[in-house]
């Protein structure tokens, strides 16, 4: 065989490397069970409570600061909207937690793989009647109901 | 579903449809973004995905790219996301699948795209290599004997040695696909299969080598990984058990 074939002799192109990857290589949803969406459900809550939490520890600390600014920031909180953010909250942390809840189960408890999906919809099942209890209580509180 | 016979259906007659499949394509030399491409073609009800990927390639666009070796479920080359799941396309029966919708085929996810429903399975291999995947025993058994194994001590790990490598476990791992480093389940599973055998003396190396933040511990429990398995192999599981067994320090 020749080094260079006859071909290549005449039109010396530069050669490139043409196998490149696309950009954008995902396509439809990934079709996941229970346990997929209760991880999306557990990070997105996840990511929400450590907000709160950041600005739950600085409004706290601003009463070492001035507690008049502490009271003006907490009669920020009673407001309708703020009430109603509540809500979002304790459905967060209320997820949060009992899904934590499966998942130490998944973890630790022997046959916690094999009744991940049962637990899943116990999960939602216990969150909804925890909902239940506290929506109606608290859109009482907000709106003067009592 | 539309019936393309029009003379009534003998009794155990097979049924014969067009499907729609709408396959991801993309050509590196071509293409800079995968594009969604329909085929119509016709199927019989005890065709297999694979089958209309191979009428469309034979018939109608013979640059249809895709993999496929044994066609029967064991040699592990024709894992692709259908209808969003990771499935084999030589498992998966056209009759299961509603073909009142077009179905939707496209490569796995989370693994570098070559061609159309072909990805590059080096980093899917490379982390399977790893975990030592192959019986380290400085013993040695007696001459002209094999290693004999109770059948109970055999049961331990018999889940976990019915992998074919196809990766379909791997690429719907919503960590994996973010975490490249991530070892995946695949590689996880291989070691649980020599991690539990008796005959083999490297599982401290493999638990050593799984207990890493890349390791066991990435694992989120999403369980997609044991609904993607072709073979049914309980990964989440065999990944809580290589959990375990590092908790414990010994398998």
């Amino acid at each position: 065989m020749p080094e260079k074939s006859a071909g290549t002799l005449a039109t010396e192109t530069v050669a490139s490397p043409t196998i490149r990857m696309p950009k954008r290589p995902a396509g439809t949803l990934y079709r996941g069970r229970e346990g997929m969406w209760s991880w999306v459900l557990h990070r997105i809550t996840g990511v929400a409570i450590y907000f709160f939490l950041l600005v739950h520890i600085l409004d706290t600390s601003l009463v070492r600061l001035s507690p008049e600014a502490y009271n003006a920031v907490i009669g920020a909180y009673k407001t309708p909207i703020m009430g109603l953010g509540e809500i979002g909250l304790v459905a967060a942390i209320g997820l949060h937690a009992l899904n934590g809840l499966r998942i130490i189960l998944i973890d630790f408890w022997s046959v916690g793989t094999k009744h991940q999906r049962v637990m899943f919809w116990v999960v939602i099942g216990l969150w909804l009647v925890l909902l239940a209890g506290f929506i109606p209580r608290q859109l009482m509180h907000i709106f003067g109901g009592e | 579903m539309t019936l393309v016979t029009d003379a009534p259906a003998e009794v155990g007659a097979v049924q014969a449809y067009t499907a729609t499949l709408i396959i991801r394509r993309f050509d590196p030399d071509v293409d800079a973004e995968p594009y969604w491409q329909d085929f119509d073609v016709e199927v019989y009800s005890t065709d297999r995905v694979l089958d209309a990927l191979h009428k469309i390639k034979w018939e109608q666009d013979g640059s249809l790219t895709f993999r496929r070796s044994c066609a029967h479920g064991i040699c592990g080359s024709d894992a692709m996301r259908i209808n969003g799941k990771n499935r084999l396309a030589c498992k998966t029966l056209i009759k299961d699948l509603d073909i009142s919708k077009p179905i939707y085929v496209e490569a796995i996810k989370g693994l570098p795209l070559e061609k159309d429903l072909i990805v590059d399975m080096e980093p899917f291999f490379e982390s399977y290599r790893s975990i030592n995947p192959f019986l380290m025993a400085t013993s040695k058994p007696e001459k002209g004997k094999e290693r004999v194994q109770s059948v109970v001590a055999r049961e331990r790990f018999d889940d976990t040695t019915k992998c074919i490598l196809c990766a379909a476990c791997t690429s719907s791992c919503p960590v994996f696909w973010t975490d490249g480093q991530y070892f995946g389940p695949a590689a996880i599973v291989n070691a649980h299969r020599f991690i539990f055998d008796d005959r083999d003396e490297g599982a401290q190396v493999r638990l050593d080598i799984l207990n890493d933040k890349e390791g066991v511990w990435r694992c989120r429990t999403t369980f997609n990984c044991s609904e993607a398995c072709p073979r049914g192999i309980q990964v989440t599981q065999a990944i809580a058990e290589v959990k375990q067994a590092i908790l414990r320090g010994k398998p």
